[in-house]
């Protein structure tokens, strides 16, 4: 179970926080004019990374506060989080 | 008459308190500190248990957690029986009963031993190869082959006693009590690091607790000595917290580690009663150091599984630490110094040693010179090759080793023994370790695995990191300690150890013999019976990895999970294969490291508190009214109030009609309620809803459909605007956190923009719907200066409102299509909310009705319910509600996905009402629709979603979701049933009162 | 030609002490070209293989694997095996390998123990039993055995459960499905390889794939560490990292790679005869032939290649084991392991073709691609050999994401897999 950096509340607990995949996928802001293509690429593909991945977390269980994290899918080291809206601290 | 073979009063054993218990029946006296094992031995007992696949007699070979023989059931036939326990576990008390397992009739005469007679025909993998013919026969195979595998039995009944969870922080974490243990413990917790050490055993020491040996001296005293005021020492320091009886089960990622603590299990079983039986410690810690300590190798040569045969170390403990002799004529066969450790101890105890086997061609160490001193016979360059004894070893034979150690020359020994130690070096225990996530490196010297690369802030110390002698061992942990402490220096910098050093080492894994390997039995597992030659079969056979051959033999995978053979099963192949030791690796080491209890794992969580339900205000009036409840989601809804000997159905029909014909009450506290506010309220309404929410007047309601992102109906509910940037919305009962959820998802991370606050309000409000024809009056009752006139309060408004001095919300809402009320009032009003209704209703007969009076109500109306009429795979366009989804909003959650090739079809599923030809026929939910009943395979065009008995229309109605339903309006369709067809045709799925009427009335 | 199994070789081979027996497979060197090489030796991709070069009469075919075969969730799993799906794609689908299934041990000449012990699914709640029940109904109407029972008859079906309806999951009924069951996962990728093997096929261990390599919008070969391998088609069948070697096509999927978990006991007599699937508590158990209870956990819902999942996950499935089967609470975890399943939208799999001409996926299989092991090689060897879709994996395209076409058997029945 790993320890999460909460960017509003600190380290606490993995079970207090949920999941919620790839990071950076923006809504398109007009998506009636979209392909089913181009709208099935926002929907459903993903880059599912083996290694270092930009995702999104919500400290559900605590400030409901959603934020991004960056971590190593192969061995599940976090290397930082980082408020919504913000760049990845990595290039 | 069984033997005495204690030998030796010991510090460690209450010989003043005598401990009764049986085995196998049996009864036998040990002493308070005896483990089932040394007690077993005390008696002379080795026959403990059969062997897995070929029921061979198997005795107590070790004396700590790798067992892999001595397994036994616990207090066999009642609710606290315990199947596979370790003997060496097991701590003796008065009323103990274990029994062997994995026999029949008996231990001693076991009908399957027939396997051994049979295993020319049972090489590794042989079921891969066989039972395939005739093909019907496998499962009749199986049956047998079921019956004969497992071990112990599970228990039968519930289990009684109560298990615990304890989340524990410290600084630094040290596993395990041994010497390094105790030293490293002592140096964190004096440099002020919160400190806990754990130990499994329920005495401090580890092996040198009992070492008292002249050349292992630490500043001029025996070891022992010098420990044991350490000990007294340590356990004054404030810093330090020592739990014993405590194993580390499960080291994860993050430093967080898994302990079970052992608090009753020793206990006689009157004392354990109404305690709690194990603790699991859920353990964060910043720094761990583990000292796991080693594991004695056995050697592999033919039969080496007879009972008799032990580990020389655990011989040395039976005699050191239980003062009980293993043997009473002893013989010892080593490939390194351990064996004569236990030699001199033996010696000195004056049990008798008849030889000592060593396979190294000659040793210079100060224990083999005092050995070679008391005049014990030594056979250098010898190897077992064969040893005699059914249900106990009784000789040896030995041959002498070629110089490349590849086979055996001149002419066969034998020895006469009933007891045979074994020795053939040391294996790190590094399990915790590499399930941390650690890398493993291959030592050639000492042709062990040793930590190499941590994973996170952790150390490992004394033998588990391959230092295996004293004094490597404390200087190790002097230089290791302060750098991983950042310290200066260590309790320990100036001490004068003692320790002697063997000079030779020969490792052969798997010894020659006279025989050729695939003639022999070299068991590698002990428990699963893998031999060396089903190694080398598995290797011949192509199945090279180590993976392949643990699975293709069965190595490793008994309830020891190869703490004994593993290292063994990876030499035998590296010989076999060529392939060095560092370029195999290891199998992967799984938690737990000893296996855990499931109860213990679970701990509290079980019974009530499984998964707590939540339970509404007005909860206990339903109780008292003797409802039958529905669990939705996480609560515990009325569905029915019987009245009498009413069935469900007749409850049903009664409520469902009073509700149309005087009054009902429903309990809706349960539906989600989400409290938004802020000046982009309306906005953010309109990109979450379907439909457009910018003109709704304040005071006003209305019903809102929400999809997911592909377009599928996720939730529905009632949305209320209380003013202008203040609304209140309600979800349906089961989806009330995951929309709050979703909700927050959107508005933080896609539209940050918007100024808009969510707050869950379900628990704030209790709510109680009043219908039918009545519900006006009921209502004036109780808010009598509140004008509900149509004019003033009309359907899908809200006003504020005030019971006494209480104030509530009361909106003119209605899922059954009856006039409706809902009165939300702060929840701890609840239930007196409910009985003031059921008052002011009575003169109406007022009815209390339930979900599922609810849920017929609403399907005579054609409302669905999300969930039960949808599916996730249905748009609300699919659901015949077009008048919903907004055309002029340029967009809302899940808009662009109602416009793909195949969502805008024509002939996907849609919901219809479907009626019965026969208005009494009630059709069964789930039931499949289909047009032609003669086509093979049948075409599925849809389900029955919703089915009831109506008794507002006296007939049958259903709802369901149909291919192409829309324009099938009144075309006749079936039901197949198992035994029959039903004849339906298409309806409209609104079956009464379709202009309204009625919420007017 | 192998060798045959059988008790008679058996017996022979024991006056040899079984020192003749011959390799199960060989260990050949790659050649410089194929005519298909199949990414991933787990028991998909050696059944695809084998089914390649036995019905398709593509011989010239290799099997590349990074490690060694049957290593990744083939070598670790709870392998229940049943075909009582939902929709009729699913139902086409699994029914089709239940029924290569009933004929496998036999047709590879391996024993793979696949035991009909039947699968029974539990309700937990008024909505699981209209769910249960409707694919009940439709199971029955595909030709599919299964069927639904009472409370009363799962009890005596399966007596250790705990069928009061006092506790906070009551069983309310469930289904059955008699001709379901388990088998032995590590028999089923090596009887795949030994038979493979027997027609040809190349299985190259410890070859990893490191680009794929394309002229235009055409498969050329692949880059590996054993040199590169000249091919005009690829059948990817790589489970959890099916979304890597899309990468390296520079194709996108569907798929999310999550650590899912199960957990073994202790062996003991036998105690369930069957295999109890619990979806509300994510709790499915049965025993194997060794005596183990084989328990599956639920996934966690991270991305992770780690093999290793949170503790809290097997702490809820054990707490749900033993809301269903107190008699449980003094058994012991011998053994809990983590491997990685990718896993698509609609939980459904992949079998298709994709944008790029000889290049074809097989994956998102989720927590239950071992029961289709036989069927899902089938259809992707006809696919791969045909260069189009057999009609019974037609519905499990890629570009159903694109049109809306989705084989929802998560938000319709959701049902564990």
């Amino acid at each position: 179970m790993f320890i999460i950096n909460c960017p509003y509340c600190g380290e606490r607990e993995q079970s207090e926080f949920k999941a919620g995949g790839e990071a950076h996928i923006v809504r398109p802001k007009q998506p009636t004019e979209l392909s089913d293509d181009e709208w099935a690429e926002y929907l459903f593909m993903r880059k599912n990374i083996k290694g270092i991945q930009l995702e999104r977390w919500v400290h559900i269980h605590g400030c409901r506060k959603w934020f991004n994290m960056v971590r190593d899918t192969s061995n599940d080291q976090i290397h930082a989080v980082y408020k919504m809206g913000e760049k990845p601290p990595i290039k | 008459m069984s033997d005495n073979l204690r030998t030796s009063a010991s510090k460690f054993i209450d010989q003043t308190t005598r401990v009764s218990f049986k085995f196998d029946g049996k009864t036998y006296f040990g002493f308070k500190g005896d483990t089932l094992a040394s007690a077993l031995l005390a008696n002379n007992v080795h026959l403990v248990g059969r062997s897995f696949k070929y029921h061979r007699p198997r005795g107590i070979m070790t004396s700590g957690s790798e067992e892999p023989n001595a397994i036994v059931q616990i207090n066999k036939n009642s609710s606290v029986t315990e199947p596979n326990v370790r003997a060496t576990e097991v701590e003796i008390y008065d009323g103990l009963e274990a029994s062997s397992q994995n026999c029949w009739p008996s231990v001693n005469f076991d009908i399957g031993g027939i396997n051994n007679f049979l295993s020319p025909l049972l090489p590794a993998g042989f079921y891969y190869k066989t039972f395939m013919w005739p093909a019907s026969f496998w499962e009749k195979y199986e049956y047998f082959i079921r019956k004969s595998a497992g071990l112990g039995q599970s228990p039968a009944e519930p289990d009684p006693d109560i298990y615990d969870h304890n989340y524990v922080h410290c600084d630094v974490l040290v596993i395990g009590g041994g010497i390094s243990g105790i030293m490293a413990a002592k140096i964190s917790a004096e440099n002020n690091f919160k400190t806990l050490l754990l130990e499994e055993r329920p005495n401090l020491g580890g092996t040198t607790i009992y070492q008292k040996n002249d050349y292992f001296k630490i500043n001029d005293q025996y070891s022992s000595n010098w420990l044991e005021k350490e000990i007294e020492q340590i356990k004054n320091l404030k810093n330090l917290e020592i739990k014993t009886r405590t194993s580390v089960a499960a080291y994860h990622g993050y430093n967080y580690l898994l302990a079970r603590e052992n608090l009753t299990d020793h206990l006689p079983l009157e004392k354990k009663k109404n305690l709690i039986r194990q603790r699991l410690l859920k353990i964060r810690a910043k720094k761990v150091i583990t000292a796991t300590g080693s594991i004695e190798r056995p050697l592999i040569f033919d039969n080496n599984d007879r009972p008799g045969i032990m580990l020389s170390s655990a011989i040395k403990k039976y005699a050191d630490f239980y003062g009980v002799a293993c043997g009473k004529e002893n013989v010892l066969f080593t490939n390194n110094d351990t064996a004569y450790e236990t030699a001199i101890s033996l010696n000195n105890k004056g049990i008798k040693i008849n030889a000592i086997v060593d396979i190294r061609e000659q040793n210079k160490s100060d224990l083999t010179n005092e050995i070679n001193k008391a005049g014990i016979k030594i056979y250098n360059s010898y190897t077992v090759i064969d040893t005699k004894g059914y249900k106990k070893i009784n000789k040896i034979t030995i041959m002498k080793l070629s110089k490349d150690g590849k086979t055996v020359t001149d002419s066969k020994i034998d020895i006469n023994c009933d007891c045979l130690g074994v020795s053939g070096g040391w294996t790190p225990a590094v399990h915790l370790f590499t399930q941390s996530g650690g890398k493993l490196k291959f030592d050639d010297n000492d042709n062990i695995f040793i930590p190499s690369k941590y994973p996170s802030d952790q150390l490992s110390i004394g033998s588990c990191n391959g230092n295996l002698e004293l004094d490597d061992i404390i200087s190790n942990i002097n230089v290791s300690l302060k750098n991983f402490l950042k310290i200066n220096k260590t309790n320990f910098e100036n001490l004068k150890i003692n320790s002697s050093k063997s000079n030779s080492k020969r490792n052969i894994w798997l010894l020659p013999s006279d025989k050729t390997v695939s003639k022999t039995k070299a068991f590698v597992d002990f428990q699963n019976d893998a031999t060396a030659k089903d190694i080398k079969l598995a290797l011949r056979e192509g199945f090279r990895s180590i993976e392949h051959v643990k699975r293709y033999t069965t190595t490793g995978m008994g309830t020891d999970q190869g703490k004994l053979g593993n290292m063994n099963a990876l030499g035998i192949i590296s010989d076999t294969s060529n392939v060095k030791m560092s370029d195999l690796g290891t199998t992967t080491f799984r938690p737990p490291y000893t296996p855990l209890t499931f109860g213990t794992i679970v701990g509290r969580n079980v019974g009530e508190f499984f998964d707590a339900f939540r339970k509404t205000p007005m909860h206990n009036w339903h109780v008292q009214h003797k409802a039958k409840f529905e669990n939705v989601g996480q609560w515990k809804r009325a569905w029915y109030y019987p009245k009498g000997n009413e069935n469900m159905h007749d409850a049903v029909q009664r409520e469902s009609k009073a509700a149309r014909e005087g009054a009902g009450i429903l309990d809706a506290s349960t539906l989600g309620k989400i409290d938004i506010q802020g000046s982009d309220a309306s906005e953010f309404l309109n990109r979450v809803y379907t439909n457009a929410w910018s003109k709704l007047a304040v005071g006003k309601c209305r019903y809102g459909l929400m999809l997911n992102e592909d377009g599928m109906v996720y939730d529905d509910g009632v949305t209320t605007r209380l003013s202008e940037n203040h609304y209140i919305m309600t979800t349906t009962t089961g989806g009330a956190a995951n929309v709050l959820g979703k909700l927050e998802d959107y508005l933080q991370t896609e539209w940050p923009e918007l100024d808009v606050y969510l707050t869950s309000v379900t628990d704030h409000y209790a709510t109680a719907s009043v219908c039918g024809p009545n519900s006006k009056k009921i209502i004036s009752k109780i808010i009598p200066n509140l004008d509900l006139s149509d004019e003033n309060f009309p359907h899908m408004s809200f006003k504020n409102a005030k019971i006494g001095n209480i104030k509530c919300r009361v909106m003119r809402i209605s899922f059954t299509g009856e006039q409706s009320y809902e009165i939300n009032i702060q929840a701890n009003y609840g239930k007196s909310l409910w009985e003031k209704c059921m008052d002011a209703g009575n003169e109406f007969n007022i009815t209390p009705y339930g979900t599922e009076t609810m849920h017929l109500l609403r399907a005579e109306k054609g409302f669905i319910i999300v969930g039960q009429d949808t599916d996730a795979t249905l748009t609300p366009i699919d659901l015949q509600m077009d008048w919903i989804v907004s055309k002029k909003k340029y967009d809302f959650i899940g808009k662009r996905s109602l416009y793909r090739s195949d969502t805008i079809r024509d002939d996907r599923k849609q919901l219809v009402g479907i009626l019965t030809d026969d208005p009494n026929e009630v059709l069964e939910e789930g039931a499949q629709i289909v047009a032609d009943t003669s086509k093979k395979p049948v075409e599925m065009l849809g389900h029955i979603t919703s089915s009831y008995f109506s008794p507002n229309l006296n007939k049958s109605i259903a709802l369901g979701v149909v291919k192409g339903g829309k324009n099938m309006m009144g075309q006749k369709l079936f039901i197949p049933m198992k035994d029959k067809i039903i004849n339906v045709k298409i309806a409209d799925p609104v079956f009464l009162d379709k202009e309204n009427k009625r919420l007017n009335a | 030609m192998k060798n045959k199994y059988s008790i008679f070789s058996l017996i022979k081979n024991a006056f040899t002490n079984h020192e003749n027996w011959q390799r199960a497979w060989r260990d050949p060197e790659p050649k410089k070209e194929y005519d298909a090489v199949i990414i991933g030796g787990g028991g998909h991709g050696l059944a695809t293989a084998y089914y390649l070069a036995k019905k398709h009469q593509m011989n010239n075919i290799a099997v590349v694997e990074k490690g060694w075969i049957g290593g990744g969730n083939t070598g670790r799993n709870t392998t229940i095996i049943r075909s009582n799906y939902l929709w009729d794609a699913s139902a086409g689908l699994y029914d089709h390998a239940l029924k290569l299934w009933e004929g496998l041990s036999q047709e590879l000449n391996y024993n793979v123990m696949f035991s009909q012990r039947g699968v029974m699914n539990l309700a937990h709640n008024l909505q699981d039993v209209r769910d249960l029940k409707r694919r009940t109904h439709a199971n029955r109407l595909n030709g599919i055995d299964a069927v639904w029972l009472s409370t009363d008859q799962v009890k005596k079906f399966c007596p250790i459960i705990n069928t009061s309806q006092d506790i906070r999951y009551p069983v309310l009924g469930g289904t059955l499905q008699k001709r379901a069951g388990t088998a032995r996962h590590d028999a089923v990728a090596w009887g795949y390889a030994r038979g493979a093997d027997e027609l040809g096929v190349d299985i190259l261990q410890n070859c990893e794939v490191k680009g794929i390599k394309r002229i235009g919008n055409k498969i050329e070969g692949l880059e590996t560490t054993k040199g590169f391998i000249k091919t005009k088609k690829v059948g990817v069948v790589a489970a959890g990292h099916s979304s890597v070697l899309a990468d390296m096509a520079g194709l996108r999927l569907p798929l999310e790679s999550k650590p899912l978990q199960a957990l073994v006991s202790e062996p003991v007599k036998p105690i369930i005869d069957t295999v109890v699937m619990s979806n509300a508590v994510h709790a499915y158990v049965s025993q194997s032939d060794k005596g183990e209870l084989v328990i599956g956990a639920g996934t966690d819902d991270y991305v992770s290649y780690s093999q290793k999942g949170s503790h809290e996950i097997v702490e809820g499935t054990l707490q749900a084991i033993l809301e269903l089967y107190p008699i449980f609470s003094r058994m012991r975890m011998l053994r809990q392991w983590g491997g990685i399943v990718d896993i698509c939208p609609d939980a459904s799999p992949i079998i298709s073709k994709t944008s790029i001409e000889g290049l074809y996926f097989n994956c998102g299989w989720g927590t239950g691609g071992f029961k289709a092991t036989p069927g899902s090689g089938d259809l992707f060897a006809h696919t791969i050999a045909n260069n189009e879709p057999h009609k019974l994996n037609a519905a499990f395209n890629i570009n159903r994401f694109v049109s809306g076409d989705l084989v929802d058997e998560h938000g319709a029945a959701a049902v564990a897999h």
